[in-house]
């Protein structure tokens, strides 16, 4: 089993891929949860504090914006972890959602400059594309030990 | 229920969207987000102009299009963007124009930072909602009556007395002990008006000290500095309809107001830099030897440009003047730098949040400190009008309005 990132964070339908195939989803919904059900903290979806941005400071300097910084407290020890990835480029929101394009692009370059089995496609725009999208997706996913 | 349309990116992964919550519960408003549908996210550029590569922007535009088509949906809106970032500025600049350019629905602007705190933002959500809820009271355009205000500001308590549209009395002095200075100023407004407290039909207070005041002297009126300002502005420059844009410069932070018929539009309210402060101009003076009244008249005979200013930080900022004093600079010169760069942040950094319609009226202590007028005059390229009585402002405002209280 592999710890599998997927990019954008929130897609439980590249989520449910990577499970199916016997490895584990690093997805930022699972990290939001781990929040949400910890004491003291109660105003969900998203009991992000102002902690957190400092948090991020290990992934982006001070003058990055409150908001890149505060996601990259929960992608960043997920970028940490994963031993693989998929990102999916030019994706629609209705994949998964990444309010910001900064951390997105973020992201990306630390998967990409982590040297893990990456696995980078762009959204498909008709269904034969989407058939190809899912057999790339699976093949690489079987290829990982 | 005042209902506040929040048009944002960042806030709860910055960790201050409780905050945001907070400062509306404390001013009597909620928070809401007009529902979109996908499609309006995907297809914003069509309906908005400008599609850029984050989503959470798209949404607040997508928002911005139903607010404008429903204007039922909100009765303010609150627009905030992560500070520093380039992409969240220029779309909260836009939607900020767009609504104010579209409906009738008062707009703040914000950048924040995980550090911004409801304190922070409480006398901003405060105006937004005055504005939002009492339109009525703030389209009032005369005084009525012997009614009095006091601005319990930070720097200097300030108080006037007005009867039948007219100031009669002034009183002013330092802000030390809020309550012993608020007392001095006000006895001091009764006394040049030749009047009794007991005459006094109703009493107004603003300024940072307006609840302690207010609550000491009985005020029936006790509102936030944006407002009250913006009243007494547009009242003194006799500019009650139309538009304009007041400058506020004050000791601890700068207000910039674009108003309409008398009620405010858009606004900033920066108080992070001392640097673009009146403090920054009191240390000048203090520096060159002259008293705080004489600077801005030393300064219409000096030239900023032969002064390098390479920081607006209060503290570099003064190093600078020394500096230039000490190879050689006229104290003209230093003086009119001074003014110059106080005048610049606050245009760079808060008249490109407001629009700027003339005509553009400055206001508060430091509008007497003749340079600084001049000094936004060459930037702005406009005509800048500086009201008599410019520095009791807060307190003709909350006069003006309270009578009006008196008479409901």
């Amino acid at each position: 089993m592999v710890k599998v990132m997927v990019y954008p964070p929130t897609s439980m339908i590249l989520s449910d891929l990577v499970e199916r195939t016997g490895h584990e989803a690093l997805v930022v919904s699972k990290e939001v949860r781990k929040k949400v059900n910890t004491a003291g903290l109660d105003s969900p979806p998203l009991n992000m504090t102002p902690e957190d941005p400092k948090k991020g400071l290990k992934y982006a300097a001070v003058d990055v914006p409150s908001g890149v910084r505060g996601r990259m407290s929960l992608l960043g020890p997920m970028i940490e972890e994963a031993e693989a990835a998929i990102v999916v480029l030019n994706d629609r929101c209705t994949l998964g959602c990444t309010g910001c394009a900064r951390t997105n692009e973020l992201t990306r370059f630390l998967l990409r400059t982590k040297r893990i089995p990456l696995l980078e496609l762009e959204y498909p725009g008709d269904e034969l594309a989407a058939r190809r999208f899912v057999s790339r997706i699976r093949e690489f996913l079987e290829g990982l030990s | 229920m005042i209902r506040i349309a929040q048009l944002s990116c960042g806030p709860e992964y910055s960790g201050v969207q409780q905050e945001l919550e907070k400062a509306a519960e404390m001013v009597g408003a909620e928070l809401v987000f007009p529902e979109v549908s996908l499609d309006d996210v995907r297809n914003v550029e069509e309906r908005f102009g400008i599609e850029v590569a984050s989503g959470d922007l798209n949404l607040a535009m997508a928002r911005a299009t139903r607010i404008v088509e429903n204007t039922d949906l909100a009765d303010a809106v609150f627009v905030a963007t992560c500070f520093r970032c380039a992409e969240g500025a220029i779309v909260r600049s836009e939607l900020r124009k767009y609504i104010h350019e579209n409906s009738r629905i008062p707009v703040l602007s914000y950048s924040f930072t995980e550090r911004t705190k409801a304190e922070t933002l409480l006398t901003r959500m405060e105006a937004l909602v005055t504005t939002a809820k009492f339109k009525g009271l703030l389209s009032r355009e005369r005084q009525t009556g012997l009614t009095a205000g006091i601005d319990s500001g930070s720097t200097t308590t300030k108080a006037v007395v007005m009867r039948d549209n007219k100031v009669i009395g002034t009183g002013w002095g330092p802000t030390t002990e809020v309550l012993k200075s608020a007392e001095q100023a006000y006895n001091a407004a009764l006394e040049s008006a030749g009047v009794e407290r007991n005459e006094i039909e109703a009493l107004g207070t603003t300024g940072y000290g307006r609840h302690l005041v207010g609550k000491e002297f009985g005020a029936k009126l006790i509102q936030e500095e944006i407002t009250v300002n913006s009243k007494g502005a547009v009242f003194l420059a006799d500019a009650q309809r139309g538009n304009a844009t007041v400058i506020d410069i004050g000791g601890m932070d700068n207000k910039a107001i674009s108003v309409q018929d008398g009620v405010p539009g858009t606004f900033t309210m920066g108080g992070i830099c001392a640097g673009a402060s009146g403090r920054f101009l009191e240390l000048t003076a203090k520096r060159l030897g002259v008293e705080i009244t004489e600077l801005g008249k030393l300064a219409l005979k000096g030239d900023h440009r032969n002064v390098p200013m390479n920081s607006y930080c209060i503290v570099f900022g003064t190093q600078s003047l020394v500096n230039s004093l000490s190879t050689g600079s006229r104290p003209e010169d230093v003086a009119m730098a001074a003014c110059h760069s106080v005048a610049e942040q606050v245009f760079e950094q808060q008249l490109q949040e407001v629009e700027v319609k003339e005509p553009v009226i400055m206001v508060g202590g430091t509008s007497l400190i003749e340079g600084l007028p001049r000094a936004m005059e060459g930037l702005l390229g406009l005509k800048v009008t500086v009201p008599e009585y410019a520095q009791y402002i807060g307190c003709v405002g909350a006069s003006l309005l309270v009578s009006g209280l008196v008479e409901d």
